[in-house]
C-alpha cells in the first residue's frame, strides 16, 4: 500500500528529533497524570518516548510515514471527549491533550494484541537469528500477557524464500507490520515487495520474476520487528548476545554513514545502520552494509611481499620497509624527489592520509601526489562555499551537476529523493545520463558530453528555471557524471552557475571513501605538482623513478586504461600499500600489507567535510599495519622523525597544522558522534579550467558516457563473495532507436571503436541513454571500456559496427 | 398481502407509502433517459442550478438528510467539513454495497441509475465538487451495465461533462468497478482502492476524507441512497421533505429484510416511526415468519449489528433509539432468524465472512478474526470444551475491550448495553467478526452449551494395562 503524504507527519518526523526547547511550537500535554511539553506536530509516541515513557510498537518507524497496522501503540487519549483508544503513533500532539498509556485498558489492549502476534508466530526463537535482539521477544516480555491460549495449527508457508541476492523472507515469522514494503517504496523507490492476498492468508511477496534486487535491501532485514527477513552473508553466524560492537563510519563511498560494527570472537561479523541526523537517518547501502565480507575475504595480503626471481614473496616487515627504504633512496639518487610519485590515499584514514602527505611532500620532498584516481575533479571544488546533506534537503532548489547518486553515493540519493518527494524540493538535473533521480527531479536536461556547458546556460536562461532559483537557497552538488569527458567543462558549468547564483553552495559528489579527508589533510599536488594523469603520464614517458600507490588500484580505476599501462610498466621502481594483490600490486616491487576497515582506529572526512571517528574492533589480519604506521616507519628509515607514536598524536597535529580542521579534536568527536564539521580549506588552487576544445562531430559517431555503477569490478565488491556476482557486467547501451540507427541487433556483440582502440561488447537497448550517445558502465567485469578513453580528448566518438 | 411487487424489480415491495427514492420502480423502463425525462428527471438539477450553490447547500442541511451507508451521519454537514480554499476537490459515491443482508443500493443504480447521477451533480454544485467517481461493487454486473448506459445518455443529453445544462458548472463523473472487498465499502480503503492500491483503511485522524482524500485532496464520500434522495428534495424543498418522519430522522428510508420471513424485499419506509414489528409482521412488508414459526432473533441493521430478541419487535427503525437498545441500523438491512435457526452455526456463517474479508492491515482483527472463526467452527462440528466458550469472549475482548452492546432480554434477565463499543482496529472489519459470537453467546449460550462434549476423565490407572 502507498502511503498517502502527509505533510502533518513529515513535519513530526523533522521535528521529534530537534532538541526541545521552549517557544511558540510548545504544546502542553498530560502524560499519566503528569505535564509534559511537546511539540506541535509531534506524535504522541514520540513526545511520549522523548519524556522518558516507552510506548511498545511494531509498525512505526521514525523515519518513515506512520500506518498504524500493528495496533500495539493504542494508548488512551482524552481530548475532552472522555478516553479514546487511539494509535500513539498515528496521531500528533494536540494542547490539553490527556494521554493514558498505563491504564487497565491500555494494557489489556497490549496483551491482546500482543496474543494475536504470537498466535501464528513459530516459536522458532532458539534457531532464529533475531532472538536476542527481536523485539516481538523483547515485546512479548515486557507487554505481553505471558502465555498464549491458541491451541490451534499455526500457519505454514515454506520458509525461508530468498527474495533477492541478499535477502531471505520466513513468511511464517512475519508480522505484516509493513515496514519493510514501506521502506521499499517510500523511503528507496524500489516497490519490489508487496503485501498478496488478505486477511490472515496477507503475505510479504516479490513480484513474479521481479527479486527484491534493490540497493538498500538490507535495511528491510534491520529494521524488521522480527525474524522474518534475514541477510545472506549474516544468516546463523552469530547470536546477538555474543556480539561485541563499536560505533564507527562506513568509507565505502564519501557519504559517511555512521554504523555500529560487530565481531565475535575477533572476527567481522556485521554492519548495522545507526541514525545519524545530519546525515544517514540510520540507512545505508548494501555496498556499505554487507562490505563487511570484503575485509575478511581469503584474498587479504598477511605479510609484506618483495618481488624476487620467483615473483613477489612474503617476507619480513623489516626486510619490506628496507627493500622500501632503498627503492626510495635510489629514485632519490637518480632523479631527485620530482622523479618519485605518490598517488592514493583515499581509502584509509584522514591520520593514514596525513602521514602518507607528511612523508611525499616533507619527507621525500616530492610535489606529485593526488588521492584522486582521474575521476574526480580537480581538488579547487573543495575551496568553494562548501553545503552539508542537510543544506541539500533544505535548499529551496538542488542543481545536480553530478554522476548518478543512487550508484554512486546511494545514501545521498535516499536524501535527495526523501526531499524531492516528501519535503517538496525542486531539483534540476543535468546529465549525459538520466539515472535514479531522475524520475523525481522538478527538471531532467539531458546533455550531449562537449555541450554540457551550453547546457547549463540554456537552462539558467529559460525564465522559469531562473525564478525557481531566485526564490531561495540553492546548493549544487558537483561531480564526475561521465569518465570519458575531460573534467573541464564541468568545471566550467559550474562556475556558470555560481556567477548567475551567487550565494549557491557546492556538494562535491566526490565517490571514494576518504577522498575529501586524504585531499584536505595534504594528499594532493603540491605548488608545482602533477595530479594523476599527470603523474601517469609522467610515468608512461620514463620520467618516474618510482612510484607509490597507497590504498588504490590505478590499473582498475583511472579511466584511460592504455595510459596508466604505460605508468605502470615505465615506472623504474613501484611500491604499493594494499590489503590485497590488486592488479597494480601485482606489478609492484614490494607490496606492503595494510591493515584493513574496522582493523584501525582513525577518523575519516566525508563530503560535507564532516569527521568522524573510525572504530577499531578487530585485530589486524596477518601481520598488516595501518597505513600510518608504514609512512611512519618509512620516514624512520629516510632519516626523520614525524613524531607520530598513535593515531591520536595524528589527530591532534591534523587539528594543529591543517586549515581548517582547528575543531576536530579527539574530545570534540567523542562529544559529538555525528561529526564535527571543517571548514573548507584555504590554500587550495582555485579553479581554473581550459577552454574545452571539442574535436569535430561526426554524424555517424556515437558520443561516449562512460560512469559507474554501485556493483563493479573493484576490489572492494570482488573480494566480497555476496557482492561479487551482483556486478552486471559490460555492456554498452544506446537509445532504442539508435539500435536500429546503428544497424546493430539487441544482444549481439559489436565492434566499439574509438580513436584509441576498439573493443568487442554486447549491445542493449536502453530507453535512459540519450540519442546520440553510447553509455557503457566502468569497471565492469567482461571487458575495459577504458581502453577507449583518451584522458587528454574533451570528449570521446565511439563507432559501433557489426562484427 | 398488500404489497406490490413487478417481475422487472426482484426484491422490491411497492405499498402503499411515500415514496422519495423508489417512485420509478414501477416502470419497466425505469432505467432509462426517457422515462427519467417523462418523469420530473433532472428537474432537481435544475432547480439547483437555478440558485446559488450555497443556498442549495442549506436545504440539504435544514432538510437533516442523513447518510445511508451506516454511520448515519447528515450529508449536508459533511459537505460543510471541507477545508477553504483547497482545489480540485471530489465527490466519491460508494456503490461498494457489501454489508450481509442489505441490496438497497444495487435496486437503486439497476432501477434508477438517472436518479443517482442526478443527486451526484447536485451534490457536486452544492459543495463545490469538480469531479464525481462512481465505486460500484464488483459483482454487480447489472447496476455496473445500467449505469454506464446512464451515464452515456447523460453525457449524450448534455447532463453531465462540461458546462452543464448552459451554467458554469462542469462536472465529470467516472465509473469505478471494485475487485470484491468487503472492506472496500469502508470510505477511506475505498479511496486507496480508487487511487489503485490495496483496499485497506486509512486511520481517521488524520485521513479523514473530507479533508484528506482520494489522491490527498477533500473529498466528499456518500453513499448512493443519500445522494439518490437529492433531485426529490431539491424539488419538493426541505419544507416537504421533513414532512415525512420524525425531526431527527427525516425523509424515507430503504430496509433490505431477508431470512425467515413470508415475503423477504427491500422497502421504502417512513423514517423513524416504522417499527421492526411492522417491517417483520406487517402486510404490507414482509407479511410475517415463514411456515408459521416463531421469531427466534433478527439482525436489525446488516451483518456487522447486534442481535434483536423479540424482545425489541416494537423499537420503531431508529438509529439513536436502537442504539441506546445495543444494536445499530447499519446499512438499513433486516435478518431474520425463525426458531428452526442453529444459532452457533448462524453466528460461524457471519463470523467466517468478517474473517474472510478481512484485509489483513490491524492484527486484532486478522489474527482475531480468523481464531474466532476457528474457535467457533470447533463448536459447531461439536468439538468443542468450556474454555472455548470464555476464550471466544477473551478474543473478543482483545478486539473490542471493554462493555460490547447486545440487547435487553426478559427471558435472560438482562439490561442492554447501549452502541457504540471501543474498538482496537482502524475500521469495523474486526470488531463486525465478533458481533455475532458476542450476539449469540449473550443471548443463547445455552445453544452453545449444549454443542460442547463432556468428556469424562479416564483414570490413568485404566489406560495400558493399569500399572504405571
Amino acid at each position: 500500500m502507498t502511503a498517502t503524504h502527509d505533510p502533518t507527519t513529515d513535519e513530526a518526523v523533522a521535528e521529534g528529533s530537534a532538541a526541545p526547547e521552549p517557544d511558540v511550537n510548545a504544546v502542553s500535554v498530560s502524560l499519566n497524570g503528569r505535564v509534559i511539553s511537546a511539540t506541535k506536530g509531534e506524535l504522541i509516541i514520540a513526545a511520549a518516548e522523548r519524556h522518558g515513557e516507552y510506548i511498545p510498537r511494531f509498525c512505526y518507524h521514525e523515519r518513515m510515514d506512520p500506518v498504524g497496522m500493528c495496533r500495539m501503540c493504542i494508548v488512551e487519549v482524552d481530548t475532552g471527549r472522555g478516553p479514546q483508544l487511539t494509535p500513539s503513533c498515528m496521531v500528533t500532539v494536540t494542547p490539553d491533550m490527556k494521554i493514558d498509556t498505563q491504564s487497565p485498558t491500555v494494557k489489556r489492549v497490549q496483551e491482546g494484541v500482543l496474543e494475536l502476534l504470537l498466535a501464528n508466530h513459530p516459536l522458532d526463537c532458539p534457531v532464529c537469528d533475531k532472538g536476542g535482539e527481536c523485539p516481538l521477544q523483547d515485546q512479548a516480555f515486557s507487554h505481553g500477557p505471558g502465555e498464549s491460549r491458541f491451541v490451534e495449527e499455526k500457519r505454514h508457508f515454506e520458509k525461508p524464500i530468498p527474495i533477492s541476492d541478499l535477502v531471505f523472507l520466513d513468511r511464517e515469522r512475519c508480522i505484516l507490520c509493513d515496514r519493510c514494503t514501506r521502506f521499499a517504496d517510500e523511503v528507496a523507490g524500489d516497490a519490489l515487495i508487496e503485501f498478496t492476498s488478505r486477511g490472515s492468508d496477507t503475505q510479504i511477496t516479490t513480484f513474479p520474476d521481479e527479486p527484491f534486487a534493490s540497493y538498500f535491501s538490507g535495511n528491510t532485514v534491520q529494521i524488521c520487528p522480527v525474524g522474518a527477513l534475514t541477510a545472506k552473508p549474516y544468516r546463523f553466524k552469530a547470536r546477538p548476545w555474543d556480539l561485541e560492537q563499536t560505533e564507527s563510519t562506513c568509507t565505502s563511498c564519501a557519504v559517511g554513514c555512521r554504523i555500529v560494527v560487530q565481531s565475535s570472537h575477533d572476527q567481522l561479523l556485521r554492519y548495522q545502520g545507526v541514525d545519524s541526523d545530519p546525515v544517514n537517518w540510520g540507512w545505508l547501502c548494501d555496498k556499505g552494509r554487507f562490505g563487511v565480507e570484503a575485509v575478511n575475504s581469503p584474498e587479504r595480503l598477511t605479510a609484506p611481499l618483495v618481488r624476487t626471481a620467483d615473483g613477489l614473496t612474503a617476507t619480513s616487515w623489516n626486510a619490506a620497509l628496507g627493500a622500501v627504504a632503498d627503492l626510495v633512496r635510489e629514485s632519490l639518487t637518480a632523479g631527485g624527489p620530482d622523479s618519485i610519485s605518490v598517488l592514493g590515499g583515499a581509502r584509509g584514514s584522514n591520520e593514514d592520509a596525513y602521514a602518507w602527505a607528511q612523508l611525499a611532500h616533507r619527507v621525500i620532498g616530492t610535489p606529485h601526489v593526488d588521492a584522486q584516481m582521474g575521476d574526480g575533479l580537480p581538488v579547487g571544488v573543495l575551496g568553494l562555499q562548501r553545503a552539508t546533506i542537510d543544506d541539500v534537503a533544505s535548499a529551496t532548489t538542488v542543481i545536480l551537476l553530478a554522476p548518478d547518486l543512487k550508484e554512486e553515493l546511494p545514501v545521498l540519493y535516499l536524501r535527495v529523493r526523501d526531499a524531492a518527494m516528501k519535503r517538496g524540493k525542486r531539483i534540476v538535473e543535468l546529465t549525459p545520463k538520466p539515472g535514479g533521480l531522475s524520475k523525481h527531479v522538478w527538471r531532467s536536461i539531458g546533455y550531449e558530453p562537449g555541450t554540457q556547458v551550453a547546457a547549463v546556460r540554456a537552462a539558467l536562461a529559460d525564465p522559469l528555471i531562473a525564478e525557481q532559483l531566485a526564490s531561495g537557497p540553492v546548493v549544487v552538488v558537483v561531480g564526475r557524471a561521465n569518465l570519458a569527458e575531460s573534467t573541464a567543462a564541468t568545471t566550467r558549468a559550474l562556475q556558470a552557475i555560481l556567477v548567475a547564483v551567487p550565494g549557491a553552495t557546492v556538494l562535491p559528489a566526490f565517490r571514494r571513501g576518504n577522498v575529501v579527508g586524504a585531499l584536505q589533510v595534504g594528499m594532493r599536488p603540491g605548488v608545482g605538482g602533477a595530479d594523476a594523469r599527470g603523474i601517469l603520464q609522467a610515468a608512461a614517458d620514463g620520467k618516474t623513478e618510482c612510484l607509490v600507490v597507497v590504498g588504490a588500484d590505478p590499473l582498475a580505476d583511472f579511466p584511460d586504461a592504455d595510459l596508466v599501462r604505460r605508468a605502470v610498466a615505465g615506472a623504474r621502481r613501484v611500491i604499493t600499500v594494499d590489503t590485497v594483490l590488486s592488479a597494480t600490486s601485482q606489478r609492484a616491487d614490494v607490496v606492503l600489507a595494510a591493515s584493513g576497515y574496522a582493523e584501525k582506529g582513525g577518523t575519516t572526512t566525508n563530503i560535507e567535510g564532516r569527521v568522524t571517528q573510525l572504530g577499531q574492533r578487530v585485530t589486524a589480519t596477518g601481520t598488516s599495519r595501518p597505513d600510518w604506521m608504514i609512512a611512519t616507519a618509512i620516514a624512520d628509515l629516510l632519516g626523520t622523525d614525524l613524531g607520530f607514536g598513535s593515531v591520536a598524536d595524528i589527530t591532534a597535529a591534523i587539528a594543529e597544522h591543517v586549515d581548517g580542521f582547528a575543531p576536530v579534536t579527539l574530545t570534540a568527536l567523542i562529544a559529538s558522534p555525528d561529526g564535527v564539521l571543517t571548514a573548507a580549506p584555504l590554500d587550495l588552487a582555485p579553479l581554473d579550467p581550459p577552454e574545452v576544445q571539442l574535436p569535430a562531430r561526426n554524424s555517424y559517431d556515437f558520443r561516449l558516457v562512460v560512469s559507474r555503477k554501485l556493483y563493479d569490478d573493484a576490489v572492494s565488491t570482488r573480494t566480497n563473495a555476496s557482492l561479487a556476482h551482483l556486478a552486471a557486467g559490460m555492456t554498452a547501451h544506446v537509445h532504442p532507436l539508435d539500435i536500429e540507427r546503428a544497424s546493430v541487433v539487441p544482444g549481439a556483440e559489436v565492434r566499439l571503436s574509438s580513436a584509441r582502440a576498439t573493443i568487442v561488447v554486447t549491445i542493449e537497448p536502453d530507453p535512459s541513454v540519450l540519442r546520440g550517445t553510447v553509455w557503457v558502465p566502468f569497471n565492469q567485469p567482461g571487458g575495459t571500456i577504458g581502453e577507449l578513453i583518451d584522458s587528454a580528448a574533451a570528449v570521446t566518438d565511439v563507432r559501433i559496427e557489426n562484427l | 398481502m398488500s404489497g406490490t411487487t413487478f417481475a422487472h424489480a426482484p426484491g422490491f415491495v411497492a405499498g402503499d407509502r411515500p415514496q422519495i427514492v423508489t417512485s420509478r420502480f414501477a416502470y419497466d423502463d425505469s432505467h432509462t433517459l426517457e422515462r427519467y425525462l417523462a418523469t420530473d428527471g433532472y428537474a432537481g438539477l435544475r432547480a439547483a442550478l437555478g440558485r446559488a450553490a450555497s443556498a442549495v447547500h442549506d436545504e440539504v442541511r435544514t432538510a437533516t438528510v442523513l447518510g445511508r451507508g451506516g454511520a448515519g451521519f447528515p450529508a449536508g454537514v459533511k459537505w460543510g467539513l471541507t477545508p477553504q480554499g483547497k482545489f480540485p476537490r471530489y465527490l466519491v459515491v460508494n456503490g461498494d454495497e457489501s454489508e450481509p443482508g442489505t441490496y438497497k443500493d444495487r435496486l437503486l443504480m439497476e432501477l434508477d441509475p438517472h436518479q443517482l447521477i442526478e443527486g451526484c451533480l447536485i451534490a457536486c454544485y452544492a459543495a463545490g465538487l469538480s469531479q464525481c467517481f462512481l465505486y460500484i461493487r464488483g459483482e454487480m454486473a447489472v447496476a455496473q451495465e445500467r449505469m454506464a448506459t446512464a451515464l452515456n445518455e447523460a453525457y449524450a443529453a448534455g447532463y453531465v461533462g462540461a458546462n452543464i445544462l448552459g451554467s458554469e458548472l462542469s462536472v465529470d463523473i467516472v465509473l469505478h468497478w471494485g475487485a470484491g472487498a468487503y472492506v472496500v465499502g469502508e470510505e477511506t480503503a475505498l479511496i486507496e482502492s480508487l487511487e489503485g492500491n490495496r483496499g485497506m483503511p486509512r486511520l481517521k485522524p488524520p485521513f479523514f476524507p473530507a479533508a484528506i482524500g482520494l489522491y490527498g485532496q477533500p473529498t466528499i464520500v456518500n453513499n448512493v441512497e443519500t445522494l439518490a434522495n437529492l433531485p426529490w428534495l431539491l424539488r419538493h424543498g426541505a419544507a416537504e421533505y421533513t414532512k415525512i418522519g420524525t425531526p431527527t430522522s427525516p425523509g424515507t428510508r430503504m430496509v433490505a429484510v431477508s431470512g425467515h420471513v413470508r415475503r423477504p424485499g427491500v422497502y421504502e419506509i417512513v423514517n423513524g416511526t416504522t417499527t421492526f414489528r411492522d417491517l417483520i409482521y406487517g402486510e404490507e412488508f414482509s407479511g410475517g415468519i415463514r411456515d408459521g414459526n416463531e421469531l427466534k432473533a433478527f439482525v436489525p441493521g446488516g451483518g456487522s449489528a447486534p442481535w434483536f430478541l423479540p424482545d425489541q419487535l416494537d423499537l420503531p427503525f431508529e438509529g439513536r433509539v436502537v442504539g441506546a437498545a445495543g444494536s445499530m441500523l447499519g446499512s438499513g438491512a433486516i435478518m431474520v432468524m425463525d426458531d428452526t435457526t442453529d444459532i452457533p452455526a448462524a453466528a460461524l456463517t457471519l463470523t467466517r465472512f468478517y474473517a474472510h474479508e478481512s484485509c489483513g492491515k490491524c492484527v486484532p482483527c486478522r489474527e482475531g478474526g480468523t481464531w474466532l472463526e476457528r474457535i467457533l467452527s470447533r463448536i459447531v462440528d461439536g468439538q468443542g470444551t468450556t474454555t472455548d466458550l470464555d476464550q471466544l469472549l477473551e478474543v473478543g475482548e482483545s478486539i473490542c475491550p471493554g462493555a460490547f452492546p447486545h440487547a435487553s432480554s426478559e427471558r435472560l434477565d438482562l439490561d442492554a448495553v447501549p452502541f457504540p463499543y471501543k474498538m482496537t482496529t482502524i475500521c469495523f472489519v474486526g470488531p463486525s467478526a465478533y458481533v455475532p459470537v458476542h450476539s449469540a453467546l449473550t443471548l443463547f449460550r445455552h445453544e452453545f452449551e449444549a454443542r460442547i462434549v463432556r468428556r469424562t476423565m479416564i483414570p490413568v490407572t485404566a489406560m495400558a494395562g493399569g500399572s504405571q
